[in-house]
């Protein structure tokens, strides 16, 4: 990185924003059930892009203001999201070649592990998960990863985000 | 630009971030820390309320489409059914200020009779009205987010309705928002009363908005399907005599000393919006106060 000047900072910003906004809207039902972490796949998005300038670090601060917009245990998605920034940004040069349908099923382990670890923890503190819905999100981050990928490619194209 | 890309690129193509791992293992620790001192000792208070406060602007913004749905059905709403809400409204209007004028003759006798008996008296409370702004991501947690804080005098353990009946609880407050409980959260307990025979005992929560368990009532109890359950008071958080719930079903196991209760709460706690917050009761002030026989 030496030299090379990091560009289009606000629209990472404002992607974890608007992924911040979509995960917050209530919603009821199968949709509800199955709707997607959106910040979570916008960190993956970004640590397979760039995983030289987003990585762990950002991972847990991004995780610790869904902390706080949560009203979770402060740590607690902080953890996992550092654990999947870290999982994304050692795997990212096998992951970044596949088309974005077949990144979709490394991007349902990532899901996967981060509510385990999510519930985990929520576990430990007397809120253990009642049946196996907790980790309905995760399939439908599956579902909704190649046109987020798509969504974020073209956007990173053409703000030349580096 | 393109000059300095091939620099970039085998900056990343060939070096292994070696320090990678040693990083995730101090950021994991620091998250651990940071939960332990949260959970066991709330000293990240101060922080946390730094941050809820930068991020409130973006909470409001997040209930932005609900709000503007809102207010479009509730300005381009046709002009008959508006004028039949209206109707239906005059009619309840007229409806509950019969009685209310009931309510105010029997406040005023509940009064005078509690004076003779020099027992505490139960004067009108102060209600503060708060909106939803979020609801816990974690569907066994039921938590909900307020619009309402310490700046408008929200504090801890403040009592919350709606409409029907008891909501639950705050459990923690910030500058501009505050945490409650609701009374289905598996965590939470209240005690109440079978309104009908006055028989006590907690509902417990169990991660289902439509369920309480009432534990510890034995198998000879007089309890019915469709009893109602209100707050007992006792405990000092509630103030008496609020609906809880209805008993939904009734199992009697001669093989287990206790009954097995199930109550389905009065407020319908999936699709709140306003919840009003108790000013401190006046029944809480005096938790000793004994029930008259």
């Amino acid at each position: 990185m030496t030299g090379v000047r990091s560009t289009g900072g606000w629209i990472i910003a404002c992607s974890f924003l608007l992924a911040f906004l979509a995960t917050s809207v209530p919603l009821s039902g199968w949709l509800g059930r199955f709707w997607p972490d959106w910040v979570a796949m916008v960190l993956i998005y970004w640590c397979l892009a760039l995983p030289y300038r987003i990585g762990i670090g950002t991972g847990w601060l991004v995780g610790l203001l869904v902390d706080v917009g949560r009203g979770a245990l402060l740590g607690q998605h902080a953890l996992a999201f550092a654990t999947l920034a870290y999982l994304t940004v050692q795997t990212h040069r096998r992951i970044r070649v596949l088309p974005p349908w077949r990144q979709a099923v490394s991007v349902l382990m990532f899901l996967l592990l981060k509510q385990f670890l999510v519930f985990w923890i929520s576990g430990v503190i007397g809120y253990p998960p009642r049946d196996g819905w907790y980790l309905a999100p995760a399939v439908g981050g599956m579902i909704g990863w190649p046109l987020l990928f798509v969504i974020l490619r073209d956007a990173r194209r053409y703000f030349q985000v580096t | 630009m393109a000059a300095l890309k091939p620099s970039r690129r085998i900056h990343y193509l060939f070096t292994v971030n070696p320090t990678a791992t040693l990083q995730l293992g101090l950021w994991v620790a620091l998250s651990i820390a940071m939960m332990t001192v949260d959970h066991r000792y709330h000293a990240l208070d101060g922080a946390r309320d730094v941050l809820a406060t930068a991020l409130y602007p973006l909470q409001y913004l997040a209930r932005l489409p609900t709000d503007l749905q809102n207010w479009l059905s509730a300005n381009f709403a046709g002009r008959a059914v508006l004028l039949e809400e209206n109707a239906q409204l005059r009619e309840k209007q007229v409806f509950l200020n019969a009685q209310l004028q009931k309510l105010t003759t029997l406040e005023a006798e509940n009064r005078r009779l509690r004076s003779l008996l020099e027992s505490a008296v139960n004067t009108p409370e102060r209600v503060l009205i708060a909106e939803l702004l979020a609801v816990d991501f974690d569907p066994y947690r039921h938590h909900i987010l307020l619009n309402r804080g310490r700046q408008h005098g929200v504090h801890v353990g403040q009592p919350a309705l709606d409409q029907q009946g008891v909501i639950g609880q705050i459990v923690r407050t910030d500058p501009l928002t505050a945490t409650a409980i609701l009374i289905t959260d598996p965590n939470h307990a209240l005690p109440i009363q079978v309104n009908r025979t006055g028989a006590r005992t907690l509902a417990l929560g169990t991660g289902n908005f439509q369920e309480l368990e009432l534990p510890h009532i034995p198998n000879n109890e007089d309890v019915k399907v469709g009893d109602l359950l209100v707050t007992s008071g006792m405990g000092g958080r509630f103030p008496r005599g609020y609906p809880v719930g209805t008993v939904a079903k009734v199992e009697f196991d001669p093989g287990s000393p206790f009954a097995h209760i199930v109550a389905k709460p009065v407020a319908q706690l999936d699709r709140i919006r306003e919840v009003l917050l108790l000013e401190n009761a006046p029944d809480a002030a005096q938790p000793a106060t004994p029930t008259p026989p």
